[in-house]
């Protein structure tokens, strides 16, 4: 009967993160020179769904109540991985991509290792890790360049039936082969369990390692992901360290902008994602109404400001003033 | 039992945790079709019992059989699958997910490798059926519902689970009375349908229409068995105190005229469902005990006083005049000169990490600095003072107050109190797992300072303490003052069955504290 209820409530942050996004993104259309086009909405996507990757991998650490501060770096890494090896023949090419994506599960299994067997604090273990990461990706591209295949580029970032963009479907596909089932098993469950109580989930034997170990691995594959994604559209390698440091930065912004409890436990990488699209889209608001550019950081600083405060408000309900620090 | 293989048996189990032992060549014996209750005082070992059992700790030492074959539990996981089943005073529960999630959260049903969740919410209405407990929407999030309501998801949980034992830790306290009638009539279901059952509980109404079996824990050591019905209600109070004194307490002065002002009072303070109408008084130069069972609203109304609890509704006065204290910060000004020893000194009282001096400092700093800057000269001579005042035994001020002993640890959280000179020190259980020798050192400090006119106000778990240090002691059961206690009254028969709520040998003297 109520069903519906449970449903919504559940769903509030990922509501709310949605609403957020068709807000801005009406403003920005309407007031676009170009308007409501494919192309328009082809160039929003294709910015936006980087930092989606990303900020879907940040939300399956965050669940956990951990925090992956290497995602922007795998992010990278895999970006100058990919412009050396996802070139040549389909055959080349196909290997070159798995070989990509193989490398960002085991820079995401060395995190979760490392936070889970060897009980480092997650943020100090992902700074390290990080650098590390970024580390490699410098001695692969100390330059800026490579290459990569340009027709799987192409068709990736451009338009199915001339109205799709391509980088949506994809990341619509990595939803429903990626997050889907993993919300859905039994180590996903373990991951919210994990970081909404892990003394209650131990007691009642829940596999809190493991959970917590596949959410820090799916979190660096779709960290590779976004890499690849970087790759099929700038055609280079690059080991920008500020560039990676701003995409690990702004999926935790993204994160909590789609309702994603940084105490753990709670949101869905859907919610994340509309989180990434709307934070990309405070940018290009900036540009429709002919800002200065350098008024973006400012900007989308004082967006996150508000959108997290709506999230303060339960406090205010609290009896016992010792549950504040909880 | 009849030569018949038992269900379950334990043998000679020890634990200790640290210098204290908790379990001591402990024994007990498990029979299927049967519910069987187990009883002690605080700190008699039950819980200890219980998580060996469960697989949440391992035993030093001991045996464990099921069916007559040995077997150990790495973990909660493994007990579970043995059969063993607990719920835990503490609840089990994680809050962020639904009730169907946490009912079937360890082995969910499962279709493709995913959660089927049609099934899963299935049965978890099944289960909720079976604990009498439909009433309870399975997509609800364990966060929002009310603390009955939880407990009967836990209860619903275990079910669920198909257990050949389930152990019943306190599993009522949180529960309404339809909700206890509830489940009894589950638990007998149960037992008719050939479970084990292990009944722990402090209501001894609960345990007469349960229990077919009763043993008595004592010091860490099951010290009787007995058939249900067979003992008086003051024999079972007996057989759980037969205690040696071993502790050493100061003499106690003649007691505070009653006629005395007092320092500090409350008048109907409530607090949500866990304070209920508490009237009391403390007067200068007294030390109050508030006795009864741990969990019956002391560590609440302490912290009622220390202005921690927001929605309180009654009046606090302190010296006869009414007052309004907000905060902790509001409690220790100069007016009102509280403190609070807290009960857990790692979280509560102390930071660890940092140095002996700064945390001693911590709470005076505004009477040692002048303009915000810290008179270094005067921070130094109080610090000396309560160092010696209170032998703390330290290799330095400088080095972080977490390489200090226990003991020594609370005495740094007393003495950072004391330098405030506070005019009422409410205590939360000081002296818990910390060694004798340092217990007897507080205890006269707590009479020094009474005699020095401080108004004391004195939880602890712990009979003998109560006994050996109060003036006065009130005893809570749910929230409210059941029982006052006064001078040579104040005897660990007293304290237990007003504890338990039942009514020992003396009539009770007038309830509430209107003295």
């Amino acid at each position: 009967m109520k069903d519906w209820r449970y449903w919504l409530a559940e769903q509030r942050g990922t509501l709310l993160a949605l609403g957020i996004f068709i807000v801005m993104f009406v403003i920005y259309t309407s007031n676009h020179p170009a308007g409501f086009t494919a192309n328009v909405v082809q160039t929003a996507a294709n910015k936006g769904v980087l930092l989606a990757f990303v900020a879907m991998a940040q939300t399956l650490v965050v669940i956990t109540a951990g925090i992956d501060l290497s995602v922007g770096m795998i992010f990278l890494l895999t970006n100058c991985l990919a412009s050396w090896l996802v070139v040549g023949t389909p055959m080349q090419t196909t290997l070159g991509v798995i070989a990509v994506l193989a490398v960002g599960l085991l820079c995401g299994a060395i995190n979760g290792a490392i936070v889970i067997y060897g009980r480092l604090q997650p943020i100090v273990a992902t700074i390290a890790t990080g650098a590390v990461y970024y580390g490699i990706g410098l001695l692969l591209r100390p330059f800026p360049g490579g290459s990569v295949n340009e027709d799987l580029a192409d068709a990736l970032t451009g338009r199915v039936f001339d109205v799709v963009p391509a980088s949506l479907v994809v990341l619509l596909a990595i939803v429903l082969v990626i997050w889907v089932p993993f919300s859905r098993s039994v180590l996903g469950r373990a991951a919210y369990a994990a970081g909404s109580s892990e003394t209650a989930a131990y007691m009642s034997g829940v596999p809190i390692r493991r959970g917590k170990f596949a959410a820090y691995t799916l979190a660096g594959l779709l960290a590779a992901i976004g890499g690849l994604f970087l790759t099929f559209f700038t055609y280079t390698g690059d080991a920008a360290y500020a560039s990676g440091n701003a995409y690990t930065l702004f999926s935790i912004a993204a994160v909590v902008l789609g309702g994603v409890s940084l105490f753990g436990g709670k949101g869905s990488a859907i919610g994340a994602i509309f989180g990434a699209l709307a934070f990309r889209t405070i940018g290009d608001l900036l540009f429709v109404f002919d800002f200065d550019p350098l008024w973006q950081p400012l900007f989308q600083g004082v967006i996150l400001l508000i959108a997290v405060s709506l999230g303060a408000f339960a406090l205010f309900r609290v009896r016992n003033r010792l549950e504040w620090f909880l | 039992m009849d030569g018949a293989v038992p269900l379950f048996q334990m043998e000679g189990i020890s634990k200790r945790y640290g210098g204290v032992r908790a379990l001591e060549k402990a024994e007990l014996v498990v029979t299927s079709g049967n519910i069987h209750a187990i009883l002690g005082e605080n700190g008699a070992g039950k819980s200890t019992l219980i998580k060996v059992m469960a697989g949440v700790v391992a035993a030093d030492e001991g045996r464990m059989m099921l069916d007559g074959r040995e077997v150990t539990f790495a973990s909660p996981a493994a007990a579970n699958k043995a059969g063993i089943v607990c719920i835990f005073q503490e609840l089990s529960l994680v809050p962020e997910l639904s009730v169907a999630d946490n009912i079937l959260i360890s082995d969910p049903p499962k279709r493709f490798g995913m959660i089927d969740r049609k099934a899963q919410r299935r049965i978890a209405e099944e289960a909720l059926a079976r604990a009498g407990a439909a009433d309870i929407h399975p997509l609800a999030l364990v966060k929002d519902l009310p603390l009955s309501r939880r407990q009967m998801v836990e209860i619903a949980k275990a079910l669920a689970r198909k257990p050949r034992v389930l152990i019943l830790d306190e599993a009522t306290s949180a529960l309404t009375a339809a909700d206890v009638s509830n489940i009894f009539g589950v638990l007998k279901r149960l037992r008719r349908e050939g479970l084990a059952l292990l009944y722990i509980s402090h209501r001894m109404n609960e345990i007469a229409e349960l229990a077919d079996q009763c043993t008595v824990f004592r010091n860490g050591r099951n010290v009787a068995s007995y058939k249900a019905g067979s003992k008086s209600d003051n024999e079972v109070v007996e057989l759980m105190i037969g205690r040696e004194y071993s502790h050493i307490f100061p003499p106690k002065p003649a007691t505070v005229p009653a006629t005395a002002a007092p320092r500090l009072e409350a008048r109907k303070l409530s607090w949500t469902d866990r304070l209920d109408n508490i009237s009391l008084t403390v007067r200068a130069g007294e030390v109050v005990g508030l006795g009864g069972l741990d969990g019956q609203g002391q560590r609440e109304l302490l912290l009622a006083f220390f202005g921690v609890l927001r929605g309180l509704s009654g009046e606090v006065l302190i010296d006869g005049k009414p007052v309004t204290i907000g905060s902790p910060a509001k409690a220790r000004r100069d007016g009102i000169g509280m403190a609070l020893i807290p009960e857990d000194r790692k979280t509560e009282g102390l930071m660890l990490p940092m140095t002996v001096r700064e945390n001693l400092s911590f709470a005076a700093l505004d009477r040692l600095s002048r303009g915000g800057i810290i008179d270094r000269a005067a921070e130094q001579r109080l610090i000396d003072d309560m160092v010696g005042l209170l032998a703390i035994k330290t290799a330095g001020l400088d080095i972080p107050v977490g390489a200090l002993s226990g003991g020594n640890q609370q005495k740094v959280v007393i003495a950072k109190w004391l330098m405030r000179q506070p005019r009422i020190i409410l205590l939360n259980d000081p002296t818990r797992g910390i060694d004798v020798g340092t217990k007897q050192e507080l205890y006269q400090l707590m009479r020094k300072l009474a005699d020095a006119g401080a108004a004391i106000l004195f939880y602890s778990t712990d009979y003998d303490e109560l006994i050996g240090c109060c003036d006065r002691v009130l005893v809570l059961y749910d929230g409210a003052v059941k029982r006052e206690l006064v001078g040579a009254e104040i005897t660990e028969r007293a304290l237990i069955a007003s504890a338990l709520n039942i009514h020992g040998e003396e009539s009770p003297v007038g309830l509430g504290a209107s003295a």
